[in-house]
């Protein structure tokens, strides 16, 4: 019981601390950093929303940048295209991801398993194919350019404390659900959908209400990339996009909601340093990609928790 | 008329390229039941080691033998030290071959550089056939009667022999036919090796028509895996008639449909998997 109280003790100063840091960088980091911890916190929301599905429920989906490349994309269409204000294009944005992955959510969750990642992964494929070809409407392989943020935004500073905002509202949220009667569901359908199904839960239904959440948060991650970026292209949606925000969740530790932040913070870091130590970066991702998968499956928070693990034995031996 | 023949002729001789492709990824998923995303990465790569031996030996038929086993080596060499000991963690597995794409990407760039490369058809298949006011470049039709010809040959391969039949035991139950004698562990490095053969060799065929450079890999990938998603994994026959429906369909797409190409491709497989997850002729899950 002491170890416990210690231990959310411990937590609500960690993130008292993350949360003092992502406040007052902007103060003491360049412009550059600034945009790079940006950055960490978009494909961080994308990251929480995918480890949701995959650590919390134990659905993996393959194919998270369908739901991202959902919103960024309406976004920049009604911003671009049809002029629309920032939160028009917000609704606009929501509602789409919320269309699209209702209807993704109904085609994959017919199946499980290695084939749940099959179909999101063909899924996904469809809404690139889309993105890449659909020219009128989506500008095709240039993708759509010049969104531009509201002007009491526009600014690196401001926009960077708008995202800060959002993320820990999303993070704040997610802590409230994975701790409630909902979040436990969501790890006994992880641990034993039979189990759950025996015990009288629609279990359908609740991985169709987390697949939407999922999806929901991760257009809005779409939506805040575009204004973030005032661009937009396929490659945001194609599948190294999926790969690498599952790469993030599996890097920081499935299952956590810091792993994902975490995850990508680091991704993020690495992804825009590495250019300048080596040209070779693709093979650097990769092989964090290899190291990741067969030395640490439960990532960073993962081995913090063994690590932890091992002092508490001694203490109390 | 002729506008329709060479609409289809088009299609087939791209379902050809895609067969080859999707053959080594179905019997991988099959036996194995990894998603292997490096699977147009091979392709890629057993392209550029085709184009290496043809500019050594000038015998194209060489470079498609070679392009084959450098990649199956590299394939058996993957499975052997890493997916093997990933074996039930079907998302670590995914996540490990898309690390090797990534490294073998650059590994691409490092050796062959980041230019687009043409390859030279050999001299006899570089004509044009014509028959009645339809004609078509002789290579093509040499593609479609290659994709046959193996389509038979695995056939033979799968029904016939003793090996084939292990494999087609491992596809059904592998827990079960390990049990019934068959030894697993060779089967697997053997569907493996296969495989990413096949990946290779239709790479280097590929090449004359397609040309060879970076991006290759993730073009013709959703090809394949569209291909074994309609077919049904681990399914000859399925992938032969899904290759080809892929291919004509996508030709027919990109000339009615241009902007919805990859749609009019990829809504088909979509309506599909809702109605028949194991695809047309893949055993029901």
């Amino acid at each position: 019981m002491r170890g416990e109280l210690l231990a959310t003790r411990g937590r609500v100063i960690a993130i008292a601390a993350v949360l003092a840091f992502a406040v007052a960088s902007p103060l003491f980091v360049d412009e550059f950093s600034v945009l790079v911890l940006n950055q960490c916190l978009i494909w961080g929301i994308l990251a929480l929303s995918l480890d949701l599905m995959l650590g919390y429920t134990g659905m993996a989906s393959l194919g998270h940048a369908a739901y991202f490349g959902t919103g960024a994309y309406a976004t920049a269409i009604m911003s671009a295209t049809y002029g629309a204000s920032f939160g028009e294009a917000f609704v606009v944005a929501i509602i789409a991801a919320a269309v699209v992955t209702a209807i993704c959510a109904l085609v994959a969750l017919r199946a499980s398993d290695v084939y749940f990642l099959m179909i999101t992964f063909a899924l996904a494929m469809l809404i690139w194919g889309l993105a890449y070809r659909w020219d009128s409407m989506t500008g095709g392989e240039n993708g759509i350019a010049g969104i531009d943020r509201p002007l009491f935004m526009e600014d690196t500073i401001t926009y960077y404390y708008f995202t800060l905002i959002v993320a820990a509202g999303v993070f704040l949220f997610f802590s409230v659900l994975v701790h409630s009667c909902f979040g436990k569901t969501m790890v006994g359908i992880r641990e034993s959908e039979s189990r759950m199904r025996a015990l009288g839960y629609n279990v359908w239904l609740h991985k169709f209400i987390i697949y939407m959440i999922s999806g929901l948060f991760s257009g809005l991650a779409g939506f805040l990339w575009v204004y973030y970026n005032s661009y937009v292209a396929p490659t945001d949606v194609e599948l190294v996009t999926s790969f690498n925000a599952l790469l993030m969740v599996s890097l920081g530790g499935p299952g956590t909601l810091a792993g994902p932040l975490l995850g990508s913070t680091i991704f993020v870091i690495l992804d825009n340093s590495v250019n300048m130590f080596t040209e070779r970066s693709l093979t650097v991702v990769g092989c964090i990609y290899i190291v990741v998968v067969l030395f640490a499956p439960e990532g960073i928070m993962g081995f913090i928790k063994q690590l932890r693990t091992k002092v508490g034995e001694t203490d109390n031996g | 008329m002729t506008f329709w023949l060479t609409q289809i002729f088009n299609g087939v001789s791209y379902g050809a390229i895609v067969f080859l492709l999707a053959m080594g990824l179905s019997l991988i998923f099959g036996v194995m039941k990894v998603i292997n995303v490096t699977h147009g990465t091979y392709f890629l790569v057993g392209a550029y080691f085709g184009l290496t031996t043809l500019k050594q030996t000038g015998n194209f038929f060489l470079a498609i033998l070679i392009g084959g086993i450098a990649i199956a080596v590299m394939g058996i060499v993957i499975e052997r030290v890493f997916l093997r000991r990933l074996q039930g963690n079907d998302l670590g597995q995914v996540l490990i071959t898309m690390g090797f794409v990534l490294v073998l990407q650059d590994a691409i760039l490092v050796i062959w550089g980041p230019d687009p490369v043409s390859m030279d058809a050999p001299k006899f298949l570089a004509s044009t056939g014509r028959i009645g006011g339809f004609s078509f470049p002789m290579y093509r039709l040499f593609l479609i009667v290659f994709a046959a010809v193996t389509a038979a040959a695995l056939w033979f391969f799968e029904s016939r022999t003793k090996i084939g039949s292990s494999v087609r035991a491992a596809v059904d139950d592998v827990e079960m036919a390990g049990g019934m004698g068959v030894n697993v562990p060779v089967v697997f490095s053997l569907v493996f090796g296969l495989g990413s053969f096949l990946a290779g060799m239709s790479g280097v065929l590929a090449a004359p028509w397609l040309g060879i450079q970076a991006g290759l890999d993730f073009e013709i990938l959703p090809f394949a895996f569209v291909a074994i998603i309609v077919g049904g994994m681990g399914s000859l026959k399925g992938a032969v008639v899904a290759s080809l429906l892929v291919g004509i369909i996508d030709n027919l797409g990109k000339t009615f449909f241009p902007e919805f190409a990859y749609f009019t491709l990829f809504l088909p497989m979509a309506v599909i998997l809702a109605i028949r997850p194991s695809g047309l002729f893949g055993r029901a899950m």
